[in-house]
C-alpha cells in the first residue's frame, strides 16, 4: 500500500474496524483453519491466538507481512510460575490498547488485570496483528485476545477437572484458580503449565465456539482499568522512543531540501567536518551527520545547508489549492444524476465546502534509535505499524524482513500519523555507515514538512426538498480527502455520493476518522442550510430523515445530546454574538452526537459549550473512553477553527506551533460528555468517531448567530460577522 | 568553546563540560540521562521541556547551559523515586504525581511531566490558586492527545491536596 492511495488506507481501515473481518491462511496452514490452535512451548504454556472468522475467506488483509504463514491475532503464555504474559501486533500511543487488551486477557482467565504482562509490537516476539489503525483494535484484537484467554481457561478447568475425577462442570475458575468447592481442592495455571505433559495431553482444538465472559459478568473489562505502565509516566521513568539510548550512540540529523521536489546539486562536504566530532554520511540523495551531541549535529546539518545548492521546482501554494485539486482530479467528477430532481424540487441548495490540509502534530516527532549487531538491525521506533516499518526499513536497507527487528515502546501521540518509518530508515542507515547506534528526532520543523498530512478536500453537495421540506434528491462529491462516512446517514431515495481522487501537491496520509472528518463537516453544515430553507429546526429536520429502525443509533445519540443541552431552549434564547449548533454522524460501528454553543469575541469564535453524547457499543473502560471522546472533541476544534498547513513554493511557511496553532487549554468549553453504554452490542473502536461532529456543529452554531452559513474548514469570519459581539465577551 | 558548569540537579551537585550556548534540554537529556523532560517544540510554545531553576519554570530546549550555572535544576526525576520503596506502590509519589496517576490524567503521557512540574510550580507560589490562576499557569503547555480536562481535574486534586 502506498499512502498517497487513500483507496487503499481507507480500505484497510474499514477492513481493520470490521467486527466480523476477513481472514485467510497460507497453505501451510490449511486443514487448522477455524481453531483456536494450542501448543506446549518448552518452558510452560503457548497459546496461539487466530482469528476464528477465517474459514472459507481468501483476502489476506495484514499489511504488515505475516510471510505465507498463518495469521495469528496474538499469544498468550503462560509461565511454570504462573506468570500470565500476552504478546500482541498492537501499540499504544496514548489510546489505551495496553489496558484494554490487559483488561480483555485478565477478563477470560479469570485473574486481576496487574497479574497480566502484556508485550506489545516487537516483531520478534509478538505475532503481525496488522497495523494499529481504523479503530480496529477494539472490535477485532480484543475479541481474539478473550478467545485466546477464554480457551486458556477452559485448559485449566479441563486439567484440573481430570485431575480431580470430577465433571469439569464442577470446577469454577475464581481469581486465577480452578475451585472444585464441594472437595475445596483448588489449582493454579503455574500448576496446569508445570505439568507440560498434561497440559499437552489436553492439546486439541477449542472448541468452535468457545465461551466468552457474558457483559453483565465482567469483572476486568467494563472498568475503568488505569493504564499499566501508569506510575512510569507520572514519574518521568517511561522510556518512549526518543528517549531511548544505547552504548556509543550518536544522534543523528538529515540535511532536508528548503521545498519540496527541490534536488541537490551541490555540497561542501569540509562544512560539516569542521564541527568536532561531526560526521558526513552521503548514499546519493541520503544526506545525514552523525555526531556525540544532538547541538553538535545540529550545527553541523546548518553549516552544510550554508553550502547546498539545490534545483527546485515548481509546487502549488496552499492560496489556490482548492482550484487546483479540482483541476487535478484523476477522474472527471461526476455530475448530478438527479438534476431532473432538482429543476422540479419546490426547493433546492447547491454548496461548496472547502478543508485545509492539517496534521496531527504528535507531541513527540518522529524518533527512532537504530543498532547493528552484525547484519543485523534493532529499530526502537515511533510507529502504529511495526510490521510494515520492519518490512520499509528492511526494503531501504536492502535486508531480508528477517534481519530487522522493529521494537515500539510505548509512544507519545498517534493519531492516524505515524504509519511509516521514515526516521527508523534515517537511524538504521547513519548507524550502520558509523558503525555506531544512532538516535535521529525529528525537529517540530521536520514533523511539520516531511511527515503526512490529513488531505485537504474540495466537497461540492446538492439537495432539492420537496414542499413539506422533505429531501428528494442527493448528490456530494469529495474530491482529493477520501470516501469514509460519505454516505448520508438522512434518508432519500435517491442519493449519488462520490469519492474522486486528485494529485495532491502534500504527501498525504491517515488521521483520525480521515475523511470522515471533511465529509461530516459538509453534510451536517449543508443540512442546516437545508432544514433552514425548509423552515425547519435543524434537530427536527434531522430526526424526520432518520429511519427510526436503521438510524436508531444516531437517533439515540442526537436525541440524548439535544436533552442534555436543553437544545429547544437553547435555540430560542437570543444573544447578539452568541448561538448554538449541533451535528451528528457515524462511522466505524459508532455513533456520535454534538451540541454546541459559540459566542463571537474580539472576532473570534469560542466555543463556550459543548454535550457530546457517544455510542459505540458495550463500553470497555469508561474512563478511557471519555478521555478518548473529549480528546477527539478538543483536537477537532483545531482544524475547525485555525488549524491549516499554510505553504508556497514547496515550503511550508507555519512549520512552528508558534504559527500553527493547536488546541490549548484556554479552547477547552465547559463540557458534559456522555457515553450511551449498550451491552448488547459489540464493541467498537472509539478514538476516531468522536472527532467527526465536533467541527461541523461549530459551523451551526456560527451560522445560527451571524445568521450566515460557514463553508470552509478552518472557519473564517466575514468582516462584519467579526463585530457582532457576544454581548458580555 | 567547551566551558565547565556547576549546577545543582535533583539535588545533587553536578559538573558538566559543554558548549556554554547548547540547550538546558540537552544536557539534561544526553549528558545526565534525564529523559523524563521531553523536547517538542525547540521555541519554548509547546512546554514539553519545562523544569524548574531556582523553584521558576524555566523552557529548557531555549535556556542555554550556561545561563544555569551556580542554579538548582529540578526535573521529575527528582519529585519521587522512579520505582516505589515497598510494596505500598504509590507511597513515594509526591503528592501532584499522586494527584494525576489518581486522575488518570494523561493518554500518551509524552506532556505528564511537565504538566506535573508546572502544577508543582504553581501550588508552591499559590498554594489555593483561583481557575483563573490555573490556566494562565498551564496554558503555555500542549497536550496533543487534548486531554485537558483531566489534566485539569488532577490540578485541581493537587490543590486540593496540598500538593
Amino acid at each position: 500500500m502506498t499512502l498517497e492511495n487513500l483507496r487503499e488506507i481507507e480500505k484497510l481501515e474499514a477492513a481493520l474496524s470490521d467486527p466480523e473481518p476477513e481472514e485467510t491462511y497460507g497453505p501451510a496452514e490449511r486443514g487448522m483453519t477455524r481453531r483456536t490452535f494450542l501448543k506446549v512451548a518448552g518452558a510452560g504454556l503457548l497459546i496461539t491466538v487466530m482469528p476464528l472468522e477465517a474459514l472459507g475467506q481468501a483476502f489476506r488483509r495484514g499489511r504488515g507481512d505475516g510471510g505465507p504463514g498463518v495469521s495469528v491475532a496474538a499469544r498468550i503464555h503462560i509461565g511454570k510460575d504462573g506468570a500470565i504474559t500476552v504478546m500482541t501486533g498492537k501499540v499504544e500511543g496514548g489510546q489505551g490498547a495496553r489496558t484494554e487488551l490487559t483488561q480483555a486477557a485478565a477478563e477470560e482467565l479469570g485473574v486481576p488485570p496487574d497479574r497480566v504482562q502484556l508485550v506489545m509490537a516487537d516483531t520478534d516476539l509478538v505475532p503481525d496483528d496488522g497495523i494499529t489503525a481504523g479503530s480496529g483494535s477494539t472490535p477485532r484484537s480484543v475479541p481474539a485476545v478473550r478467545r485466546g484467554a477464554a480457551a486458556a481457561r477452559g485448559l485449566l478447568v479441563a486439567f484440573a477437572a481430570k485431575q480431580w475425577g470430577v465433571d469439569a462442570g464442577q470446577v469454577e475458575v475464581r481469581d486465577g484458580k480452578a475451585v472444585h468447592a464441594a472437595t475445596r481442592r483448588e489449582l493454579t495455571y503455574a500448576e496446569l503449565a508445570a505439568d507440560a505433559d498434561q497440559a499437552k495431553a489436553l492439546q486439541q482444538p477449542a472448541p468452535e465456539g468457545v465461551v466468552l465472559t457474558p457483559v453483565k459478568e465482567w469483572k476486568a473489562l467494563g472498568q475503568s482499568v488505569a493504564r499499566p505502565n501508569a506510575r512510569d509516566i507520572v514519574t518521568g521513568a517511561h522510556r518512549y522512543p526518543s528517549d531511548m539510548t544505547a552504548p556509543g550512540m550518536l544522534y543523528g540529523r538529515m540535511l532536508r531540501a528548503p521545498s519540496y521536489g527541490a534536488k541537490l546539486k551541490n555540497l561542501d562536504p569540509a562544512a560539516a567536518q569542521a564541527i568536532p566530532g561531526a560526521v558526513l554520511v552521503r548514499e546519493d540523495s541520503f544526506v545525514g551527520v552523525v555526531a556525540p551531541t544532538t547541538f553538535a549535529a545540529e550545527k553541523a546539518v546548518a553549516a552544510l545547508a550554508q553550502t547546498a545548492d539545490w534545483e527546485t521546482t515548481a509546487q502549488p501554494d496552499s492560496n489556490t489549492i482548492f482550484d487546483y485539486l479540482r483541476q487535478h482530479t484523476h477522474e472527471p467528477v461526476p455530475q448530478n444524476p438527479y438534476a431532473a430532481d432538482v429543476a422540479a424540487a419546490a426547493k433546492s441548495l447547491k454548496q461548496t465546502y472547502t478543508v485545509a490540509y492539517v496534521q496531527h502534530a504528535p507531541l513527540e516527532p518522529r524518533s527512532a534509535l537504530a543498532a547493528w549487531d552484525g547484519g543485523k538491525v534493532t529499530v526502537w521506533l515511533t510507529t502504529q505499524n511495526p510490521f510494515g516499518c520492519r518490512n520499509e526499513i528492511s526494503r531501504a536497507l536492502g535486508l531480508n524482513a528477517a534481519d530487522v527487528r522493529v521494537i515500539v515502546p510505548d509512544f507519545g501521540g498517534g493519531f492516524g500519523g505515524r504509519h511509516t518509518a521514515e526516521a527508523g530508515v534515517e537511524a538504521a542507515r547513519l548507524a550502520r555507515a558509523a558503525g555506531k547506534p544512532v538516535l535521529v528526532r525529528w525537529t517540530r520543523r521536520e514533523e511539520f514538512t516531511w511527515a503526512y498530512f490529513r488531505p485537504a478536500a474540495v466537497i461540492d453537495i446538492e439537495a432539492g426538498l420537496d414542499a413539506a421540506g422533505t429531501l428528494t434528491s442527493w448528490y456530494h462529491v469529495n474530491i482529493n480527502s477520501g470516501g469514509s462516512a460519505i454516505g448520508t446517514p438522512y434518508r432519500v431515495a435517491k442519493a449519488k455520493t462520490q469519492f474522486a481522487q486528485a494529485d495532491s501537491p502534500l504527501r498525504i496520509g491517515s488521521y483520525r476518522a480521515l475523511a470522515a472528518t471533511a465529509n461530516n463537516f459538509a453534510r451536517e453544515a449543508f443540512m442546516d442550510e437545508l432544514a433552514a430553507a425548509a423552515g425547519r429546526d435543524p434537530l427536527k429536520f434531522r430526526l424526520a430523515h432518520l429511519d427510526k429502525t436503521d438510524g436508531a443509533r444516531l437517533r439515540a445519540v442526537l436525541e440524548t445530546a439535544a436533552e442534555r443541552f436543553d437544545w429547544a431552549g437553547r435555540r430560542r434564547k437570543k444573544e447578539p454574538g452568541v448561538g448554538v449548533g449541533l451535528a451528528c454522524g457515524t462511522e466505524k460501528n459508532s455513533c456520535a452526537a454534538v451540541c454546541v454553543e459559540v459566542a463571537i469575541e474580539q472576532g473570534e469564535v469560542v466555543v463556550r459549550r459543548a454535550c457530546q453524547v457517544f455510542e459505540c457499543g458495550a463500553v470497555l473502560n469508561p474512563a478511557n473512553l471519555t478521555s478518548q471522546v473529549h480528546g477527539c472533541l478538543v483536537m477537532g476544534i483545531g482544524p475547525a477553527l485555525r488549524e491549516e498547513m499554510e505553504f508556497e513554493k514547496g515550503a511550508i511557511l507555519n512549520a512552528s506551533f508558534s504559527k500553527y496553532l493547536v488546541p490549548r487549554f484556554r479552547d477547552v468549553p465547559e463540557l458534559d460528555i456522555h457515553l450511551l453504554d449498550r451491552p448488547d452490542l459489540p464493541s467498537a473502536g472509539a478514538g476516531e468517531t468522536p472527532i467527526i461532529v465536533i467541527a461541523p456543529a461549530i459551523a451551526n452554531a456560527v451560522f445560527h448567530a451571524t445568521g450566515r452559513p460557514m463553508h470552509r474548514m478552518p472557519m473564517r469570519l466575514a468582516k462584519d460577522e467579526k463585530t457582532a459581539e457576544a454581548g458580555h465577551s | 568553546m567547551d566551558v565547565t558548569i556547576n549546577f545543582t540537579v535533583n539535588g545533587r551537585q553536578r559538573t558538566v563540560t559543554v558548549d556554554p550556548e547548547r540547550p538546558l534540554l540537552d544536557v539534561l537529556r544526553e549528558e545526565l540521562q534525564l529523559t523524563g523532560t521531553k523536547y517538542g517544540c525547540g521555541e519554548g510554545r509547546c512546554g514539553a521541556c519545562t523544569v524548574l531553576v531556582d523553584g521558576k519554570r524555566v523552557r529548557s530546549c531555549i535556556t542555554p547551559a550556561a545561563s544555569v550555572a551556580g542554579k538548582e535544576v529540578l526535573t521529575i526525576e527528582g519529585l519521587a523515586p522512579s520505582r516505589p520503596p515497598t510494596a505500598t506502590e504509590g507511597a513515594a509519589l509526591h503528592p501532584v504525581q499522586a494527584a494525576f496517576l489518581a486522575e488518570g490524567a494523561f493518554q500518551c503521557g509524552y506532556c505528564t511531566p511537565v504538566m506535573i512540574m508546572t502544577t508543582v510550580a504553581l501550588l508552591q507560589e499559590t498554594p489555593h490558586p483561583t481557575d483563573a490562576q490555573i490556566l494562565t499557569a498551564v496554558n503555555g503547555n500542549l497536550c496533543r492527545c487534548c486531554d485537558y480536562p483531566r489534566i485539569l481535574k488532577a490540578v485541581h486534586r493537587a490543590a486540593e491536596a496540598g500538593g
